[in-house]
């Protein structure tokens, strides 16, 4: 049986003063969906609250995925929910991994982190690395306990530069930006204040060269749900009830109406189905942001729904 | 365990023999064990969906970056330059792969689909007016993919014809080295340069997939140097593999009459028509990968460096994993195949051909009240493909 991808905590760490690290597995041991620098997850937790996290791990193992979750004092709970509440052995939801930020390719990088904008930015400098791209990070943070992944980059040596606030005051920019170079990619993720600025320094350089993420609290729509949910088969009138442990796509074959699927992960596009109306609860790793608001279509495979009724073009 | 212990066979999966009805074969191989080695080439195979399945997935264990044929690029110049997509992995296989699927996916072939049906109605009515019997090969099969994909590419009109032998050779060129690679070496150099030429922003329309791929490339998001063999991959892979599918299709209704008349029934089955015939026909049969560490598999251990061939055709047909594996039916959902491939390397096309398929079946569904083969056709023969040379049909128009 199917059903949308739910992953194990299998472990929580802490990673400085204010961060923890979640490794998340599926509980039967299996393969993950693929993923490159830059991606991120939905996790959906307990308490119906979807967050996203840019995956810090390895993609060279195929079993776990990592984020580091940042204690968010002004949050909105979800963060607050990981702190506190979640524990290992705990499931959440997991929606993605979608990319908005990827690494594309060049010959010279430079990386500048914000806080926890680290974390989208580790698997690029290994990437990078691998490449044999030279590269530089400038890594800010408040101070340097608050400062995830330290020991984890120490290994790079002179490339990373570690720029907290309280011994250095605020990262250089006019130093690190003021000469363009068109071979340069510009990658920076992290609070708005920094991505702001960097913007503006990079004001000179070519166009394309810099690639934000920007972490910032996206509008919360309507939670997640874990009750089951209509969806109703336009073209044939049916009505099928998707409960929690099925996906749409089996409760629709169930039904009697095949919808050829190939991947069953969000990645491949084989199921997409017209959405005609309802809100669709996106897990796929397809389509970008305005597709999903657009709501017109899903993938079947992995994406639900956040109301109580979907109907569909079946 | 070791290669001694494991069950092996000095039969080549190449052979003419082999190429020309491959399923005695692969059904040996199925029922030998999870893991077969294959003497005549010192290679390991795998032919169950179990195994096939979990290493298409497996780009960590199995590289494709040693190549996807049998040559080994670890110890072996390629005859051309690696794809950036088939015969790589990430890193590198990312930002091309990344492009290349915006620009496929279903959403941004959307702006095609009205355009494919009306291109395939008129294609159906202009073959319609003439004789009952024709052979499929040419008239659609060949003729349907050659008229829409290459304005779709944004091609010039010039130099067509070489596409489908290109594939060939190169589809040829990842089994080894024999009569159907030397057959083909004469031309390779001339047709890998035409297909280069064309590969060029200047050769190029503006409104096309090659233009897309140029326009990823001022956007940074792939290197000029990339944007070249990027086009080159959707020139490689993008025409016979379409063409020997859509020849299936129509030889899997030709040869079950009771499953054209369900289609004329519900002519929205043409999507899981085609699929089903990718699963039955397999038009991709095998791909390789190699292994970059020792790795286990169902208890056998392959060394590091080895060559994997793994057989999609005979994992299409598997019986642990298909009810009545050589059935042609399109009451069977052939979701989970394996002929488009799966994982990180599934074929980033396969949007392309089925929506090419779905707009011909379509159009034949709706002037051909039947569809017969008439007699048994002749198979074309090549390392990789499992394809027509001539499929001889006669149709009844509605
Ligand atoms: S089956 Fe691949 S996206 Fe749903």
């Amino acid at each position: 049986m199917e059903r949308a991808l739910e992953l194990r905590v299998v472990e929580k760490a802490a990673a400085s003063e204010g961060v923890v690290t979640l490794t998340l597995a599926r509980p039967d041991g299996g393969r993950l969906p693929d993923w490159a620098p830059g991606a991120h997850v939905d996790l959906i937790l307990p308490n119906g609250d979807t967050r996203q996290y840019s995956l810090c791990g390895d993609r060279w193992d195929a079993h776990t995925y990592r984020v580091g979750v940042l204690r968010e004092p002004a949050g909105r709970g979800g963060s607050a929910y990981v702190h506190d509440e979640l524990r290992p052995g705990d499931l959440v939801g997991v929606g993605g991994p979608r990319n908005n930020f990827p690494l594309v390719p060049g010959e010279r990088y430079l990386f500048v982190a914000g806080g926890i904008g680290i974390t989208p930015l580790l698997p690029m400098i290994r990437q990078a690395d691998l490449l044999g791209a030279d590269w530089t990070l400038v890594y800010g943070g408040r101070t340097r306990a608050s400062m995830a992944f330290l020991a984890e980059l120490e290994a790079y040596g002179e490339r990373v530069h570690v720029v907290p606030q309280d011994e250095f005051g605020l990262i250089d920019l006019p130093r690190w930006l003021a000469e363009p170079d068109p071979a340069t990619k510009v990658y920076c993720c992290g609070p708005g204040p920094l991505l702001d600025a960097v913007e503006r320094g990079c004001s000179g350089w070519p166009e394309h060269a810099l690639r934000t993420e920007r972490f910032v609290a996206r509008e919360q729509g309507a939670p997640a749900r874990s009750a089951p949910f209509d969806v109703e088969l336009a073209r044939t009138g049916r009505t099928v009830t998707v409960t929690p442990d099925v996906s749409v796509l089996d409760a629709v074959g169930r039904a009697g109406v095949e919808v050829l699927s190939s991947c069953r992960q969000g990645t491949c596009g084989t199921c997409e189905t017209d959405v005609l109306d309802g809100i669709p609860d996106h897990r796929d790793s397809i389509l970008d942001d305005a597709e999903r608001a657009a709501g017109d279509c899903m993938f079947v495979c992995v994406s639900r729904s956040l109301g109580d009724r979907l109907v569909l073009d079946l | 365990m070791t290669t001694a212990t494991i069950p092996a066979t000095g039969i080549d999966p190449f052979s003419p023999e082999v190429l020309a009805d491959p399923l005695p074969f692969q059904a040996w191989l199925r029922d030998a064990g999870s893991v077969v080695h294959l003497a005549t080439h010192d290679v390991y195979a795998f032919a169950r969906y179990e195994q096939v399945h979990a290493a298409l997935v497996d780009w960590q264990g199995l590289q494709s970056a040693a190549g996807v044929g049998l040559s080994n690029f670890r110890f072996e110049k390629p005859w051309r330059p690696p794809s950036l997509l088939l015969e790589a992995d990430p890193p590198r296989h990312d930002a091309p792969r990344r492009v290349l699927s915006g620009i496929l996916g279903p959403r941004a072939l959307r702006r095609l689909r009205e355009r494919w049906f009306a291109d395939a109605e008129r294609l159906v009515d202009e073959l319609l007016d003439g004789p009952d019997e024709f052979d499929a090969v040419p008239a659609l099969a060949e003729a349907f993919p050659l008229r829409v994909f290459p304005d779709a590419v944004g091609l010039g009109p010039d130099g067509r014809e070489n596409l489908l032998p290109y594939g060939n050779h190169l589809f040829n060129a990842f089994g080894p080295p024999n009569a159907l690679v030397e057959a083909g070496n004469g031309r390779a150099a001339e047709l890998a340069a035409w297909v280069g030429a064309q590969c060029t922003r200047d050769a190029l329309s503006g409104d096309g997939f090659g233009a897309a791929i140029w326009a990823a490339s001022d956007r940074g998001e792939i290197t000029p140097e990339q944007a070249p063999m990027i086009v080159r991959s959707l020139l490689s892979a993008g025409v016979d593999t379409t063409v020997h599918g859509i020849a299936a299709v129509l030889h899997a209704f030709a040869t079950h009459p009771e499953q054209w008349r369900r289609l004329r029934e519900r002519p929205d089955l043409a999507r899981v028509a085609f699929d089903e015939a990718v699963r039955w026909q397999s038009p991709v049969q095998t791909f390789f990968r190699t292994a970059t560490r020792d790795v286990e598999i169902g208890g056998t251990v392959i060394p590091d460096g080895s060559k994997i061939l793994m057989f999609l055709g005979a994992a299409n047909r598997d019986p642990r994993r298909w009810t009545e594996p050589d059935a042609f039916d399109l009451a069977r959902d052939p979701s989970g195949h394996v002929g488009f491939g799966m994982g990180l390397h599934q074929c980033v096309g396969q949007h392309v051909a089925r929506l090419e398929a779905e707009a011909l079946v379509t159009a034949l569904a709706a002037r051909v009240s039947s569809i017969e083969q008439v007699g048994d056709g002749e198979r074309h023969l090549n390392n990789t493909l499992r394809a027509w040379a001539s499929l001889p049909l006669r149709v009844h128009r509605a």
